[in-house]
């Protein structure tokens, strides 16, 4: 084994531990955990058997295999960055929220 | 019929004086400003004015402070509620205009058009891009109308409380007529008149209002939609 898949096998474990601890705290619901599972796992795999991912390209379709990883990155990605949008924009609308609240609440002391 | 006049303001202090007086003048005397965090003396001079002067903590748009003062007006028992403009663009002639319809039991909203009348003259990039706003809210949302981005609106209780304005920024004028024609409001189309003198261009959104931000709008109305 190559010097950098050890240190990605030990960066995807402490990702995954990560997950798990969010998990059993219930910060993040089962199907979340579920989901960073599937995602990690699939990253061991590739990272300790390489031609995983060149099977899986060639099944797919795609030419390179570090191209398939790249696909499934960006996806990950804009798919992480709805999430973090939707979390912002409910965050927002809490403080519009009390914003309001405070407003009215002020003006019927007076 | 208890009638509230809403003018949500963010750094008016030359024209929310005269706007206020030119309502009381026209006997309307529930009027509501929600200062939206301003920065100027929108709010001393409003609170001078003896008018109902909510305080917004913090900037939350143009939406949100037509929102708290829809959400004032309504734990105060309005009947009718007016939004305005606190930069003098609005004719308050036109008022009564806006509001007979719901009076009469016609409508539920009302809803100003700068496209009925043809006083008022709009600067023609403006038009383009309102154009642009009419065709997009009619194919995704059904919504047929002339003028998409209006501000002078006036509704009945019923459809205060049946209207959710989440939208905080300007893409609340979209939303309002969405929830509209989602939630089958009975509306009308009022023409109104609105002045685009030098000041209302220069220091408002109104003057802001570029095709970079319509896009965002679209934008932004489809992302919250999606996230329901």
């Amino acid at each position: 084994m190559e010097i950098i898949q050890y240190l990605l096998v030990l960066f995807v474990l402490f990702a995954l531990s990560r997950a798990y601890l969010r998990f059993k705290e219930r910060k993040i619901k089962i199907k979340e955990f579920i989901f960073w599972l599937l995602v990690w796992v699939f990253a061991i795999i590739t990272v300790l058997v390489p031609s995983t991912a060149g099977n899986l390209s060639k099944i797919l379709g795609i030419g390179r295999p570090a191209d398939l990883i790249i696909y499934l990155a960006i996806i990950l990605l804009f798919y992480l960055i709805f999430r973090a949008y939707v979390f912002i924009d409910s965050v927002e609308e809490k403080i519009t929220k009390i914003v309001r609240e405070v407003a009215i609440q002020r003006k019927k002391k007076k | 019929m208890k009638t509230f006049i809403v003018i949500a303001a963010h750094n008016e202090e030359k024209t929310i004086g005269k706007v206020i007086d030119d309502l009381k003048k026209h006997n309307y005397s529930n009027i509501i400003v929600v200062d939206d965090f301003s920065k100027d003396r929108t709010r001393e001079i409003a609170e001078r004015k003896k008018v109902a002067v909510l305080h917004h903590f913090l900037n939350r748009g143009q939406g949100a402070a037509l929102a708290t003062g829809n959400e004032y007006a309504l734990r105060n028992n309005a009947d009718i509620i007016v939004h305005f403009d606190g930069d003098g663009q609005m004719d308050v002639n036109e008022i009564r205009g806006m509001i007979a319809p719901i009076i009469e039991g016609r409508a539920d909203i009302t809803i100003g058009s700068r496209f009925l009348s043809k006083k008022s003259k709009i600067p023609f990039g403006k038009m383009l891009i309102l154009l642009i706003g009419r065709i997009y809210l009619r194919l995704f949302y059904g919504v047929k109308l002339t003028d998409s981005q209006c501000g002078f609106r006036a509704m009945s209780r019923k459809a205060a409380q049946m209207i959710e304005i989440r939208q905080d920024k300007m893409e609340h004028a979209s939303e309002i007529l969405i929830e509209v024609f989602k939630k089958r409001i009975k509306y009308r189309e009022i023409p109104v008149t609105i002045k685009y003198t030098k000041y209302s261009t220069k220091h408002t959104h109104h003057g802001k209002f570029h095709l970079w931000s319509g896009i965002k709008i679209a934008f932004k109305i489809m992302l919250k939609r999606l996230m329901k």
